[in-house]
């Protein structure tokens, strides 16, 4: 049978994703992207050139087959496409949503040469909610297992590294426990971003699906207290993966750090998001801000936590950066929503103290501006204090991102771990295995902050070498 | 799991649960203290343990219904559960190197004051210790305490039992009669601990005290309960609850408890009012 030759939409910008309005957005906690129809999906499908040797591919950490499933979508096979994606990624829901394609799968698309490279995060995300709205769950049957675990094993946490690490365990027959510290598993999925980038119904779902694998999810579990690795080893785990993430917040080390209405972006978004304090009184935890809010820092977390204080009513919302927007970690999407949210960015500032009233509360922050000079060891120009260039910016609360360390309960409970410079657990890159035997790691608590899909991609290349060593009984 | 297998009312705002919970009370250690959540949408709350039973498998926590989720707490029977119980959290009480040692009880306090007694028993440290109260309906484990420690001491605000006036009154005089301690534990309100810390410092007599700040997540996530110690900020649920009292920062301390205290009243002023009543709170 001839087939009709395939012509590719040569159209140079990706098919515009619908969202919310700018002045309606800032007013409620609701997902701000909308998502494809199917005909959008086509239309963008289209676009991708089916490249013989795709290159899209190398640039995902979990290697989903990228040009596949997007054919299966132009074909509007969706549900095909769908099973495609989870063949390499567990949370495709999710991935689609928070991946930064940008500097991942879409920076080696061909297309980008010329125009925009082809929407792979928005179709994957298509292709995830076009087979949860069919079932309710994302489309994954439970599976019955009548055959023997090849093994069992502890996973710790339930952020994305634990996720995956536990799905790919379970998919591969393994019975698997995953202990989560907090009472909703999900991890920085859950207590880090909003609702209105990806919504916590998401995640359950995801959650729920890997349940549906045959994993137990045990919440309410802080291992290194309640139970420590030996104990679980004793238990009859004979591998324990670590995905603990880094939740420690830093702090800035200057004059009024502890006055009242100073937060960190932590606190703040585990308040909101977690606890749910943008409903409060429905929800029982509170969350505080002022008229006018100065977030501290230039990444991610940055740009969430000044987006939700927006939605929390406030007049006047400030990100402070000490270097350039050039040089801000932050996704430029999200860049542009928060500008679009009405955020004021002060580049090239630095917060010296911050000022409190008699009562002990915050009245304003004191900031120097920076000139930039030559680039330091982060390969980011290094600012330097332009002399008087001290002011003040009148806000009453003031909430920092400037970053998170690894969670040392693990680590510190743990006789034998070898520990990176910056405290994380020392684990190599291709296996996830640490300087104690059985014990994997991966995710943020080996690499300090870093993205949902780079710590699923370490989730990932855990199991596979978890199953290795449990079937070779071998510890390289 | 978290069943309350025991429920007994210690005062009209008092309560003390015995409750399952096999793996927290394999590992607490006095000092250390669980977060918990009384329903879907409550928020998280730090209790200390004050008492545990390893073969039991069952953990004691005291209560004073001061808020919504207290007071939510507070109506649950024999036989319900405690939605979510995480723990054991924070550093144990360091007893390393103790002989002799004074410890002090404010109001709930002696809760936590109860476990450490029967650790210092055991370890054969010996142990004065002095419980204040409002009243004499207040003192809370006594009987309990006793066995445990040399003397007992007992004060009241009002004078209804023993003697009237404060912890502190007692603790000077004991010191100026020439009793020697390595440490005093204080623990309390905190107008009480800070000024144990006050008395103590004039004596050159070390001090542990217990620090309960609002907490969210309870790992060293958060940073809600951070404080000044020294000049150094430290949170109190991984580096604490428990710090050097001639160190830590009271008036801080003071005032970041108060940070919620308006929200604290909406909230219960959300409670039904027929229990708002009984606390008072119904406008």
């Amino acid at each position: 049978m001839p087939v009709p030759k395939r012509k590719p939409n040569m159209a140079r910008k990706k098919v515009p994703m619908p969202e919310q309005e700018p002045q309606v957005r800032i007013r409620n906690f609701a997902e701000v992207a909308l998502g494809y129809t199917p005909a959008q999906a086509v239309e963008e499908a289209r676009r991708c050139l089916q490249c013989k040797e795709p290159r899209c591919i190398q640039g995902c950490p979990v290697n989903v087959p990228i040009p596949d499933f997007i054919k299966l979508i132009e074909e509007e096979r969706f549900v095909e496409a769908y099973k495609k994606i989870v063949e390499t990624n567990n949370l495709p829901a999710i991935c689609g949503r928070v991946c930064p394609q940008e500097i991942q799968c879409e920076r080696y698309c061909l297309r980008g040469e010329k125009g925009e490279p082809v929407a792979i995060g928005r179709l994957e995300r298509f292709a995830a909610d076009y087979a949860a709205s069919l079932s309710g769950s994302g489309g994954r049957k439970r599976i019955r297992r009548s055959f023997k675990p090849k093994g069992k094993v502890a996973v710790v946490g339930s952020g994305p590294a634990g996720l995956t690490c536990a799905t790919d365990l379970a998919k591969a027959g393994y019975e698997v426990t995953i202990f989560e510290a907090l009472h909703t598993p999900g991890g920085v999925l859950v207590y880090g971003i909003p609702e209105f980038r990806l919504p916590k119904s998401v995640v359950q779902r995801e959650v729920d699906n890997v349940k549906k694998l045959g994993v137990d999810i045990q919440t309410n579990m802080v291992i290194g207290k309640v139970l420590s690795m030996d104990e679980l080893f004793a238990q009859g785990y004979q591998a324990v993966f670590v995905g603990t993430g880094a939740g420690l917040p830093v702090f800035m080390r200057i004059p009024g750090e502890n006055l009242n209405g100073v937060m960190s972006a932590n606190e703040f978004l585990t308040r909101v998001n977690l606890m749910k304090g943008y409903r409060f009184p429905e929800y029982d935890t509170p969350v505080k801000v002022g008229r006018r809010v100065a977030v501290v820092g230039g990444g991610n977390v940055a740009m969430d936590a000044a987006r939700c204080a927006l939605r929390l009513g406030t007049e006047k919302v400030y990100i402070i950066y000490r270097r350039s927007e050039e040089e801000m970690p932050a996704r430029r999407e999200e860049v542009h929503h928060a500008k679009e949210e009405g955020i004021e960015f002060r580049f090239c500032t630095s917060p010296v103290r911050i000022l409190g009233d008699d009562h002990g509360w915050v009245k304003g922050m004191e900031c120097v501006e920076m000139e930039l000079r030559e680039p330091d060891a982060s390969g980011r120009r290094r600012p330097v204090v332009k002399p008087g260039s001290e002011h003040v910016v009148n806000v009453e609360t003031v909430i920092i991102a400037i970053g998170t360390t690894p969670n040392p309960l693990v680590a510190r409970t743990t006789p034998g771990l070898a520990l990176t410079e910056f405290g994380g657990i020392a684990a190599d890159e291709a296996t996830g295995q640490t300087s104690r035997e059985g014990v994997f790691a991966g995710g943020d608590i080996v690499t300090g902050a870093a993205t949902v899909i780079l710590a699923m991609g370490a989730g990932k290349r855990a199991a596979k070498a978890i199953d290795e060593y449990i079937t070779t009984k071998q510890w390289r | 799991m978290n069943k309350i297998i025991k429920k007994r009312v210690l005062a009209p705002t008092i309560k003390l649960f015995e409750a399952e919970s096999p793996l927290i009370a394999k590992k607490v250690e006095p000092g250390q203290f669980v977060i918990l959540r009384v329903h879907k949408k409550g928020e998280r709350i730090p209790l200390t343990v004050a008492d545990y039973d390893r073969e039991r498998g069952t953990i004691t926590l005291v209560f004073e219904e001061v808020g919504k989720t207290t007071v939510l707490l507070g109506q649950l029977k024999e036989g319900e559960s405690i939605l979510d119980l995480v723990g054991p959290l924070g550093k144990p009480t360091d007893f390393e190197g103790l002989k002799k040692v004074v410890a002090l009880g404010g109001g709930l306090g002696t809760a936590l004051v109860l476990p450490q007694v029967k650790e210092m028993y055991k370890r054969g440290i010996r142990v004065d210790v002095i419980i204040g109260a409002r009243n004499a309906a207040l003192v809370l484990f006594e009987e309990e305490i006793r066995p445990y420690c040399a003397n007992l001491y007992i004060t009241t605000d009002d004078g209804s039992r023993g003697h009237k006036g404060l912890v502190t009154d007692i603790l000077k005089k004991l010191l100026d009669g020439g009793n020697e301690y390595d440490r005093a534990i204080a623990v309390g309100p905190l107008v009480m601990m800070k000024a144990v810390c006050e008395l103590t410092k004039d004596y050159g007599l070390p001090v542990t005290v217990s620090m309960d700040p609002i907490m969210i997540d309870g790992t060293g996530m958060c940073g809600c309960c951070r404080l000044t110690l020294g000049g150094e900020i430290k949170f109190a649920c991984v580096d604490g609850p428990e710090f050097d009292g001639h160190l830590v920062d009271f008036d801080e301390v003071i005032r970041r408890k108060e940070m919620y205290r308006k929200e604290e009243k909406m909230a219960m002023n959300s409670l039904p009012c027929s229990l708002k009543e009984r606390y008072n709170a119904c406008t």
